[in-house]
């Protein structure tokens, strides 16, 4: 691999992971820069815990090569600003967790005075500061997914793995994630987040990859995506053939059903124009509804409904 | 260094948790309570009657009782060894809380040192509460110190630090059970070995005798304890050749203990490189 690239909090290439027979990862290269938030979308089994699993150094690939933080996996360096979330948390539940937090920050190298000190605020960040003096072993699902986010944060990490960080969460835990997810980026965080709630990402992440059978399939920025499939719903009292030729130089897909229509249109620039247009041309405008494609129509469109285990 | 002392700290706060040190703990003053007075009434009667009351063979009756105890001692402190540390990895890895540990800026050789040094930290006390009570016991009561204490309690401990090891080791690759059974099997083939080395040397036969010693290098746990008793043993006993359970016919050479130390040595790298390398 070349030169570390000060840009780039985690470059892979050809990584690839065999257990015994099986290909669990098969081709691994992406590319995830610094300071975004980067979905990883892919059906279950397709090998997304695994590669995680190897750019955190829990297991070694059998073939490829990959740089996290500008460090080879196997240099625990590589690991010194990074937080991880795994999807199955379980912890030492022996201990409180004030303790516990304090032990992982201890692990990262934190002073006493500072660890003490950032697990009471992580516990605050997370919502569970009145329970600092609590032993997990009491803790509820939900909680225990909390505090293990707070372990992946206290170390000021640069880069954050969160592996489905709100599998254990009801509706109010998950905008209190997505508020945490949202302040890391504007503090210039790189997370990496993996999760099959796609609505969760398509509000969180600035690019995807799409990864299947143990290869990475496509990579695309989320906001380019919208931008490029946007319907537009109209209900409209007088639409006129003539009037409908004249969409065609905003859409070249026009379907009118009596009072409604829909276009497909570029971007929601335009959307103004037509309406603009229609009004001009007398008729009566009732409704405009820009119509996203959904991230979900975009993952079934690029995994496919065949062969998802 | 210092993040081997958090594992060995967090080893031991563990057991304390865990209610693991309580428990030895209050069990060990119930063995100790039961073992002083046991002792004592046996003295007792000694002491009533004339043809016991002579002072060799009080001393013969108290090394008698001493090893005795000691035997039980080693016996217990071989289970805590295993027991304790028998799902310390392998428990880890099942459920999972490994993954925050291991993926953190550390090397998991310190992970492996760091619980080492923990449970041996941890039997260090316990052989010193049992050993110490048993032997401070049999002085407070008849006045008796046996010979060689610190060389044959150094090889008591020498013996729990490689169960502790061998355990360690079995847990890298195996589920709990499996290495809990793999662990126990490996003291059965040493105690059985070493019983076959004593009547093989008791009745001159050196089949039997080689069969011990090639048990012994399988598992030299037994030659350990019986190099330890041999060692605080009376010498009247010795030179009499007696023959029970808690003393030694045919004596395990200072070479044995050394194949020991090699022995535990090679264990733990094995096990460092095992754990290093497996996949979590």
């Amino acid at each position: 691999m070349n030169q570390p690239s000060p840009d780039l909090a985690i470059e892979t290439h050809g990584l690839r992971k065999v257990f015994g027979e099986k290909v669990a990862v098969e081709d691994l290269t992406l590319e995830v820069r610094r300071g975004e938030v980067f979905g990883f979308l892919g059906p279950n089994g397709a090998g997304k815990t695994t590669s995680v699993k190897m750019l955190l150094g829990l297991v070694s690939p059998t073939a490829g090569e990959a740089r996290v933080m500008g460090y080879p996996l196997d240099e625990p360096a590589a690991r010194k600003k990074v937080g991880f979330l795994p999807e199955h948390f379980r912890f030492h539940d022996w201990l409180t967790a004030q303790e516990f937090l304090e032990l992982h920050g201890e692990l990262y190298g934190l002073t006493r005075d500072d660890r003490r000190q950032r697990a009471v605020e992580m516990l605050d960040l997370v919502g569970l500061g009145g329970f600092a003096g609590q032993r997990l072993r009491t803790f509820s699902k939900g909680m225990l997914q909390r505090v293990g986010l707070a372990q992946a944060l206290i170390n000021r990490p640069e880069l954050v793995f969160l592996d489905e960080p709100t599998s254990g969460l009801d509706p109010v835990g998950r905008l209190r994630v997505r508020d945490i997810i949202r302040n890391l980026r504007e503090q210039g965080t790189t997370v990496f987040l993996n999760s099959h709630l796609l609505s969760e990402v398509e509000i969180t992440c600035d690019r995807v990859a799409f990864i299947n059978r143990g290869k990475v399939v496509r990579i695309s920025a989320l906001k380019g995506l919208m931008d490029g499939g946007i319907t537009l719903e109209v209900h409209a009292h007088g639409l006129t053939p003539p009037i409908l030729a004249g969409l065609a130089r905003w859409s070249q897909d026009v379907r009118a059903d009596g009072e409604s229509l829909t276009l497909t249109i570029e971007g929601e620039g335009e959307i103004a124009a037509i309406n603009r247009y229609l009004v001009e041309q007398g008729v009566e405008v009732y409704a405009l509804c820009p119509q996203h494609v959904s991230l979900e129509d975009l993952f079934v469109q690029v995994i496919g409904t065949e062969g998802v285990l | 260094m210092s993040r081997v002392s958090v594992f060995a700290r967090l080893t031991f706060r563990e057991a304390s948790r865990r209610r693991i040190l309580i428990v030895a703990l209050l069990l060990g003053l119930v063995f100790l309570g039961l073992y002083a007075l046991g002792f004592y009434m046996m003295r007792r009667n000694f002491l009533e009657d004339s043809t016991t009351r002579s002072p060799v063979i009080l001393n013969e009756m108290s090394n008698f009782i001493l090893m005795a105890g000691l035997y039980a001692v080693n016996f217990l402190t071989v289970m805590m060894a295993v027991l304790t540390s028998v799902d310390t990895i392998s428990g880890e890895i099942s459920s999972g809380t490994i993954h925050t540990l291991v993926s953190k800026p550390i090397r998991r050789s310190e992970v492996y040192l760091g619980k080492w040094l923990g449970f041996i930290f941890l039997l260090t006390l316990y052989l010193i509460l049992m050993v110490g009570g048993v032997i401070g016991i049999v002085k407070w009561i008849a006045g008796y110190a046996p010979p060689n204490l610190l060389f044959g309690v150094g090889l008591l401990w020498l013996n729990a630090v490689l169960l502790l090891s061998v355990s360690m080791l079995g847990g890298t690759w195996l589920s709990t059970l499996a290495n809990g059974v793999l662990v126990f099997g490996l003291y059965g083939i040493a105690f059985i070995g070493g019983w076959m080395e004593q009547f093989g040397a008791f009745f001159h036969n050196q089949t039997a005798v080689n069969v011990g010693i090639l048990a012994s290098l399988i598992m030299p746990t037994e030659s350990l304890w019986r190099r330890a008793a041999y060692e605080m043993q009376s010498p009247l006993t010795s030179a009499l050749g007696g023959f029970t359970p808690f003393s030694s016919v045919s004596v395990p050479s200072p070479a044995m203990i050394a194949y020991a130390g090699i022995y535990i040595l090679a264990v733990l790298i094995l096990g460092l490189r095992a754990f290093s390398r497996r996949d979590l």
